[in-house]
């Protein structure tokens, strides 16, 4: 019997029921591959010389000597907590966008204590005040949205962005107030003579040579591990899980949501205010308004590419930081505005964002399609 | 007293309104194109770096222009500049809805992206664009820049006081608002408009209505980002002058976007939303306060958008929400 005819469409889309992690793996590294050619061709275009020896160069300015391996490091470690921070709220669909906030206001609740007890408390205390006072900042940054989320429903998204603005402003009002010079508007490096308050970037000279950030780079991985155990094994972690997948079967799973949302939003929070701390004393010694540099906004999209998975976080980090950082370089060499870096990072994310789509979906294309039903 | 008395005086002059229209302006631009955007149910959180790549694409047509010619007209300056900006923020809001309409990406993170993208773009280019075409210097359009300033001939210095008020802006403060109003009227009075509205709020029933909800989300995201990215050639033309500074637009776009909380979604709202956003952002500089505190007042956008959010959340009424699909995907084989 003839059917009538239909017109067949040239692609069909049909969700994949499961992926290899080796198909998974390639179409993502086809992706990356894709955006550095792509960013290659944008280069030559622009400075007309060849890309193999731009991308060197790249490698150079993010790698060439131990202190840059150090810097690159340090901002992968930066970026890397950021991310494990917001990862148990996203988990829960809670979009925390509010990380920026979050760890400045952290920030400067470190810088206080640096500034005002640094050279008078034993050096033990005054790390523990440091740490307890940026996580409660950021903690009670990050819970205020959660409040009225769990009790009003306000949208969360919007809520935790305008809180940036507001720990932007804050940082500002505390440049100012403590500047060093009158009149300049920055505070300058706290505590230049004494190094009170400061990690220690001499740690184990020996093995990391005389420049390291090896504490940071120890605390922050110490801290992935620790994020993967409690998002896999313990039962907050299925409950956030649980509540990601969907707030009504969680209720009836007899779940607490409202409670979830509060404390998982106060964990978040309070590790964004942990990371203004590794940002206040461990690499920068000040604060300012550009102290958190956006790194909210990457860590979201680090954390998403990870599928919420720490330790795709650390390689996902490491290697936008070390683009960025490539980039910047280059940027330098042919005296070209810095900002290159984050068109680059654009560039890839962009790649790797589209490239998701065909980790979960098939296409397939009319012809196949009536062989299949013949 | 006399502190009140200080600040009165500063808020009731004609200067202080013109300035705030002139920080209004970006803002409304951005807020109708965020609106026209997130009433197909996308949340464009890409629209701060659509409007940093509508601002250097205005600039770096009228300077391709200008470099170009010997006499430079201000008028071809213009449209040069224009379709400049249109062309650079529709290839943001183009990236922005493959990733998402498309290819399924999701908005938030996608929108981010874009954010960083386009700022970064612009000020790539802002700092480099005159070295990529081998001219010297800053990238500087300045007859395209006093041709945007002009302003509306007679009725602007012959009126005293309501001409100041009214009439001393350049073409570009009145489209913005004409373009605002436009939006309300195709939203609350037109069949597309209304089409639009039931893509965001339920992407399914309108598309069981046989409405084409991949081509509105397409559209509706595609205009919107150009309307967005006006309001950065706005910033850099009638602002600056015709010039560009690093970073110079600032957290603009992020206003916008809590403008269009502000303004409940409503085009018409975001108009004297956008002048009251302008005010609270330099009222600062009307202050008698120290320095330290004026930052502290420079909170007040932010603050007065998050009351907003708040209130309404709280008040729950029906019109005043977002639109019900806001950030939803909809992917018809997943209904």
């Amino acid at each position: 019997m003839a059917a009538p005819k239909q017109k067949e469409p040239f692609v069909r889309i049909v969700k994949r029921d499961s992926i290899s992690l080796g198909k998974s793996v390639a179409i993502r590294i086809a992706a990356i591959l894709l955006s550095l050619a792509f960013c290659a061709v944008l280069i030559y275009s622009i400075t007309h010389s060849n890309p193999v020896q731009v991308y060197r160069s790249m490698m150079d300015g993010a790698i060439g000597t131990g202190r840059r391996t150090w810097n690159t490091l340090r901002d992968t470690m930066i970026l890397l907590v950021t991310a494990l921070a917001i990862t148990p709220a996203f988990k829960m669909r809670f979009w925390n966008i509010g990380a920026e906030g979050q760890i400045l206001v952290g920030g400067i609740a470190t810088a206080a204590v640096m500034r005002y007890c640094g050279n008078s408390m034993p050096t033990l205390l005054l790390f523990a005040l440091m740490i307890l006072v940026s996580l409660a900042a950021g903690l009670i940054w990050g819970l205020i949205p959660a409040i009225f989320k769990a009790r009003w429903n306000t949208n969360e998204t919007l809520f935790t962005l305008m809180m940036n603005y507001i720990a932007i402003q804050l940082t500002s009002f505390f440049s100012i107030a403590w500047e060093a010079k009158k009149g300049s508007g920055n505070i300058g490096t706290i505590n230049q003579k004494t190094q009170a308050g400061w990690i220690s970037t001499s740690f184990l000279p020996d093995i990391f040579g005389n420049f390291n950030y090896s504490i940071n780079v120890f605390i922050v991985l110490t801290l992935t591990v620790l994020m993967f155990i409690y998002l896999q094994y313990t039962k907050h972690g299925y409950e956030i899980a649980v509540v990601g997948q969907s707030e009504n079967t969680a209720r009836y799973a007899g779940i607490n949501v409202k409670k979830v949302i509060l404390r998982t939003m106060a964990l978040s929070g309070a590790i964004c205010g942990f990371a203004g701390f590794l940002l206040v004393s461990g690499s920068s010694h000040t604060i300012s308004t550009s102290t958190a540099g956006g790194r909210g906004f990457t860590a979201i999209i680090v954390s998403w590419l990870a599928k919420f998975n720490p330790f795709v976080m650390i390689l996902i980090s490491f290697f936008l930081v070390f683009m960025g950082n490539g980039a910047t370089q280059i940027a330098s060499e042919f005296q070209l505005n810095e900002s290159a870096s984050e068109v680059i990072t654009g560039i890839i994310l962009f790649f790797i964002l589209g490239s998701e789509f065909f980790t979960n979906y098939r296409l397939i294309f009319g012809k196949h399609r009536k062989e299949a039903n013949e | 007293m006399s502190f009140l008395w200080a600040v009165f005086k500063g808020i009731f002059s004609v200067t202080f309104v013109q300035k705030a229209i002139t920080q209004g302006i970006p803002l409304l631009f951005g807020a109708t194109g965020e609106i026209v955007t997130e009433k197909s149910g996308n949340l464009n959180l890409g629209t701060p770096g659509i409007m940093y790549m509508g601002a250097i694409g205005g600039l770096a047509g009228a300077f391709l222009y200008e470099t170009g010619t010997e006499a430079p007209n201000g008028l071809i300056g213009i449209l040069c500049a224009i379709l400049g900006s249109l062309l650079f923020s529709l290839a943001g809001a183009l990236i922005y809805s493959v990733l998402t309409v498309t290819l399924r990406a999701n908005q938030n993170v996608t929108g981010l992206a874009l954010t960083t993208f386009g700022v970064g773009l612009g000020n790539f280019l802002g700092g480099s664009f005159s070295k990529i075409t081998g001219t010297a210097g800053q990238i500087t359009v300045y007859t395209t820049g006093q041709t945007f300033r002009t302003r509306i001939p007679f009725l602007s210095d012959h009126l005293g006081i309501v001409g100041d008020l009214l009439f001393s802006y350049g073409f570009l403060t009145y489209l913005a608002i004409v373009i605002a109003l436009l939006a309300s009227w195709f939203l609350t009075r037109t069949r597309i408009g209304l089409n639009l509205r039931a893509v965001g709020e339920n992407a399914a029933a309108a598309d069981a209505a046989s409405i084409n909800v991949t081509r509105y989300k397409y559209l509706a995201t595609c205009i919107g980002g150009m309307i967005s990215g006006l309001g950065g050639l706005y910033f850099v033309m009638e602002y600056l002058g015709g010039t560009w500074q690093n970073n110079g637009f600032g957290d603009r776009g992020w206003l916008a976007v809590a403008l269009v909380i502000f303004a409940l979604w409503k085009p018409a709202r975001a108009i004297w939303g956008s002048i009251l956003f302008g005010g609270l952002y330099i009222l600062f500089a009307y202050v008698p306060l120290s320095q330290s505190m004026q930052e502290i007042f420079k909170m007040l956008p932010y603050v007065v958008t998050i009351l907003v959010l708040v209130i309404s959340s709280l008040r729950n009424k029906k019109e005043n929400q977002p639109p019900a699909g806001l950030g939803l995907p909809y992917f018809r084989e997943e209904r």
